[in-house]
């Protein structure tokens, strides 16, 4: 006698509270607090807001709480929520060049108008676990200066002046930007696409694609021109009030690669260029981001395009961790039906294959 | 904190209105993979995705919706994403497939026929039929194109060579209108007649993949075959344990560890629609009698 | 000169009238000749019928640039209620809207003048919407293809008189090609790119 499966509904509740248990853990031991995330784990939200594509510290940090520190799962609450969001409009571009540094480094010259700035930075400490910090740890006072007002224009800027290094590309007025979370995607992609792809791609993937390009797949001879954290005003041009209104600040990280040459017997050879910015302070993003965009500029650039960092389709179409999670967990799906259809198909092809391989005297024998 | 609050079966109407466009275009092209703004949904990508935005654009407060998932109404995905209509659009829902208004399916065509007052609404997770022949989408786009589907025969062919049949058991590619080649769905070939001559609407939704394609009602949908090896769908060679049904598709069911087995409808609704009127299968149970009374007592 | 504060009003309730609407097109759109009704009440400027105007609300935004015949394009009020309800832009170039709004089908231009698609994207195509007199008398016309189970039969008041001879071009051109949408006041008819049609006389 057999009963079919039934219960699921109940059985997806009940999982639902011991999901809710296992995230509260140990209730002996105090609740984590989103201002604690938010100030303590701020690197995590700084990578769920970037690849959430939506700057919004306080949702960021309730979403690594709900999702256990499963950064990708933060990721994806932030996108379902956004997704839900209302479009107004477009920002005008951010000045980065008007960045409020708190750290910037470049490692193509020695010093810099404005100076290289260590800032809080995991450089150059020694990676030592540290006893003290296991509880109550009070950190000194950093020694710190007035903000200064020398200006600190952009390393790449300041090749540029020389034309030592390409023209960063200038949009036609009054283009749009494209977006391709409403709008969908093909190909060949131009590059506002791309660098928003690879804006809101898995830092995991940017990174290992990033180190192939290092190593011989797509080498592009990449030098840091600048790294540069810190905060930017974002401001919005309202269509009916005419200027550009201060809709506040937000922490960025930019990274401009430079590159090896482009040159031909028409233009004089100078240096190129990658490029990676993200929310809040995300270095390793950034340079990753760099080294991948420079390397998909291959076809544009005229460059043989063999490498898997170098190929646009492959790099966009994998590059988001929360389509790729999606497609690989849904594997734990039921699939039973397209199972059964195989394995009706693999005992047929195996019977026809016994068949043909029987020895002619045992077919004749069982005859 | 901006906290959330949703539309009416969820999606935005701007989110809506392009769905719609490019389902109104899926319709005037049969088989064509229409590009859409696929968004980012409250379930992962890969578990029905594009079939949720597809419903959640048709779907209208006077609708009744069915959610199957390999056949069966009470698989999780298909409890979690019914459950999910029926709190964001308050809809009212059903297992039964002929009261249903839009069906939406992972994996399986329901056994019963579907009439014209109804859409079916297939998940699907890879919507191109040539993606394993050629993984870029300039290409097979081009292909489609040019309506250059030799590849494809060539695949197959060759599985003719090696096995002495066509080795595609499931998302069994289909000629729709004599034009377009498509990917059915990872639906078992079995359920590939089905879809031809079809009175009710086909639509086809994959969110990853950001594309939406349709067979309008009334349409010709031919399995790809050869003239020496014509298009065979997958029979059972015993009749369905519980309802004693010969013509439907079955799941089996290990029964222990020591071969034993059975084999039962995957579609539910239809096996306990057959049981509900005395048809009895050689290991049919008594809880579906009592159910039956369940019901008609309810 | 009429202000916004004066112009017809959109839909009550967006939501479920964009839904009723969108199902009486699709409907029509996946079962062609078919005669379906548009239920919800919008207003209606100038020479706009209501079942164009509820379409337009259910279909047209700042995505979906839309092109205008004389007829409507020289009505502010349809200008402007479009631009107030929709948002969509009404361009001058035919050949890459989404939409066509035509009042007056005897002035039809070429059917070629609109977006076609091309063969890679044949879904990048102009749905052209054309307010004709009547779909339940006139003219009988036989309709086949894909939607139809054999031949399904329209009856039909058109301007222009040739419109179907015309879209026999979709033929040739397909998987490229013009979806129509026929509209007489609160019936909608449907005629994609897959429909044959064949004139019975009167």
């Amino acid at each position: 006698m057999y009963v079919a499966v039934k219960g699921g509904e109940r059985a997806i509740e009940n999982a639902h509270r011991l999901l809710a248990n296992a995230r509260r853990g140990d209730q002996s031991v105090p609740e984590v607090s989103l201002d604690q995330i938010s100030e303590q784990l701020g690197l995590a939200v700084d990578r769920v807001m970037s690849e959430g594509s939506l700057y919004d510290r306080e949702l960021a940090a309730l979403a690594i709480k709900q999702a256990r520190g499963d950064l990708i799962e933060a990721i994806f609450l932030v996108r379902a929520f956004r997704a839900t969001l209302p479009r107004f409009g477009a920002s005008e571009p951010v000045d980065t060049g008007a960045m409020r540094v708190q750290r910037r480094v470049s490692s193509t010259f020695k010093d810099i108008p404005g100076g290289q700035i260590l800032g809080p930075t995991f450089d150059y400490t020694h990676r030592l676990l540290d006893p003290a910090l296991a509880e109550g740890f009070v950190p000194e006072v950093p020694a710190m200066g007035e903000a200064s007002t020398a200006p600190t224009p952009r390393v790449t800027d300041i090749l540029g002046r020389d034309g030592l290094i390409e023209s960063s590309p200038q949009a036609e007025d009054g283009a749009s930007v494209g977006d391709l979370t409403r709008e969908p995607l093909n190909f060949p992609a131009d590059r506002d696409l791309r660098l928003q792809n690879l804006a809101r791609g898995d830092e995991g993937f940017l990174l290992a694609m990033g180190y192939s390009t290092q190593r011989g797949y797509g080498r592009n001879h990449p030098f840091a021109g600048e790294i540069r954290f810190g905060e930017v005003e974002v401001e919005f041009a309202a269509e009916d009030v005419g200027f550009a209104v201060p809709l506040g600040s937000i922490e960025l990280t930019e990274c401009q690669m430079v590159n090896q040459f482009k040159g031909s017997a028409t233009e004089a050879p100078c240096f190129t260029r990658g490029y990676g910015l993200a929310f809040g302070q995300s270095e390793r993003k950034t340079m990753s981001m760099a080294l991948v965009d420079r390397a998909l500029r291959a076809r544009e650039l005229g460059e043989e395009a063999l490498a898997p960092a170098q190929d646009e389709e492959f790099v966009m179409s994998h590059s988001d961790n929360v389509q790729a999670t999606g497609f690989v967990e849904h594997l734990k799906l039921p699939h039973y039906v397209d199972f059964q259809s195989e394995l009706g198909l693999l005992r047929k092809l195996r019977k026809e294959f016994a068949e043909a391989n029987t020895p002619n005297a045992m077919k004749e024998a069982a005859e | 904190m901006n906290a959330p609050a949703y539309n009416f079966a969820y999606l935005d109407e701007q989110t809506k209105r392009m769905i719609r466009r490019a389902i109104l275009k899926a319709i005037a092209i049969p088989g064509y993979q229409v590009p859409f703004a696929s968004r980012e949904m409250p379930m992962p990508y890969g578990w029905g995705t594009g079939g949720v935005q597809v419903t959640a654009a048709i779907l209208g407060p006077q609708d009744v919706l069915k959610v199957i998932d390999q056949g069966s109404d009470d698989t999780t995905n298909a409890i979690s994403i019914r459950k999910f209509f029926a709190k964001t659009a308050g809809v009212a829902t059903t297992t039964a497939t002929e009261d249903a208004t839009v069906i939406q399916t992972r994996h399986r065509i329901p056994e019963t026929a579907l009439h014209e007052n109804q859409v079916l609404v297939y998940q699907v997770p890879i919507p191109e039929p040539l993606r394993f022949l050629e993984p870029r989408e300039t290409e097979t786009r081009r292909m489609h194109a040019l309506a250059e589907y030799g590849l494809m025969h060539v695949k197959l062919y060759e599985d003719i060579a090696r096995f002495g049949h066509i080795a595609t058991a499931y998302a069994y590619p289909v000629k729709v209108n004599a034009r377009y080649v498509m990917d059915p769905s990872p639906t078992p070939k079995f359920d590939n007649p089905k879809m031809d001559n079809c009175p009710a609407l086909q639509l086809f939704g994959a969110g990853r993949e950001k594309r939406i394609y349709a067979i309008p009602p009334y349409t010709q949908v031919v399995s790809l075959d050869f003239e020496d090896h014509p298009f065979e769908p997958y029979r059972f060679n015993a009749p369905c344990a519980l309802c004693a049904a010969e013509n439907s598709y079955l799941d089996e069911i290990v029964t222990d560890d020591k071969g034993g087995c059975m084999f039962v409808c995957s579609d539910t609704d239809f096996c306990e629609g057959r049981q509900a009127a005395g048809h009895h299968g050689s290991l049919s149970a008594a809880p579906y009698k009592e159910k039956a009374q369940e019901k008609s007592n309810g | 000169m009429t202000t916004i504060a004066e112009l017809p009003p959109g839909f009550v309730d967006k939501v479920l009238s964009a839904q009723s609407t969108f199902r009486s097109v699709m409907d029509a759109m996946a079962r062609p000749g078919s005669v379906q009704r548009i239920v919800p009440m919008a207003g209606t400027p100038d020479t706009m019928m209501r079942g164009t105007a509820a379409i337009a609300l259910t279909l047209f935004d700042h995505d979906t640039p839309l092109w205008l015949d004389a007829r409507m394009s020289e009505s502010s009020d349809v200008v402007k209620w479009l631009k107030f309800h929709t948002g969509a832009p009404v361009i001058q170039d035919s050949s890459i809207a989404s939409f066509a709004l035509i009042s007056d089908g005897a002035s039809l231009p070429a059917l070629e003048r609109f977006a076609l698609g091309t063969s890679e994207y044949p879904d990048r195509s102009t749905t052209v919407i054309i307010q004709v007199e009547s779909l339940d008398r006139g003219r009988s016309f036989e309709l086949r293809g894909p939607g139809i189970d054999g031949v399904a039969t329209l009856q039909a008041t058109i301007q222009p008189a040739d419109l179907f001879e015309r879209l026999r071009m979709n033929e040739t051109l397909f998987p490229r090609g013009i979806d129509l949408v026929l509209v007489a006041d609160d019936a909608v008819v449907a005629i994609p790119r897959t429909t044959r049609v064949v004139s019975k006389g009167s």
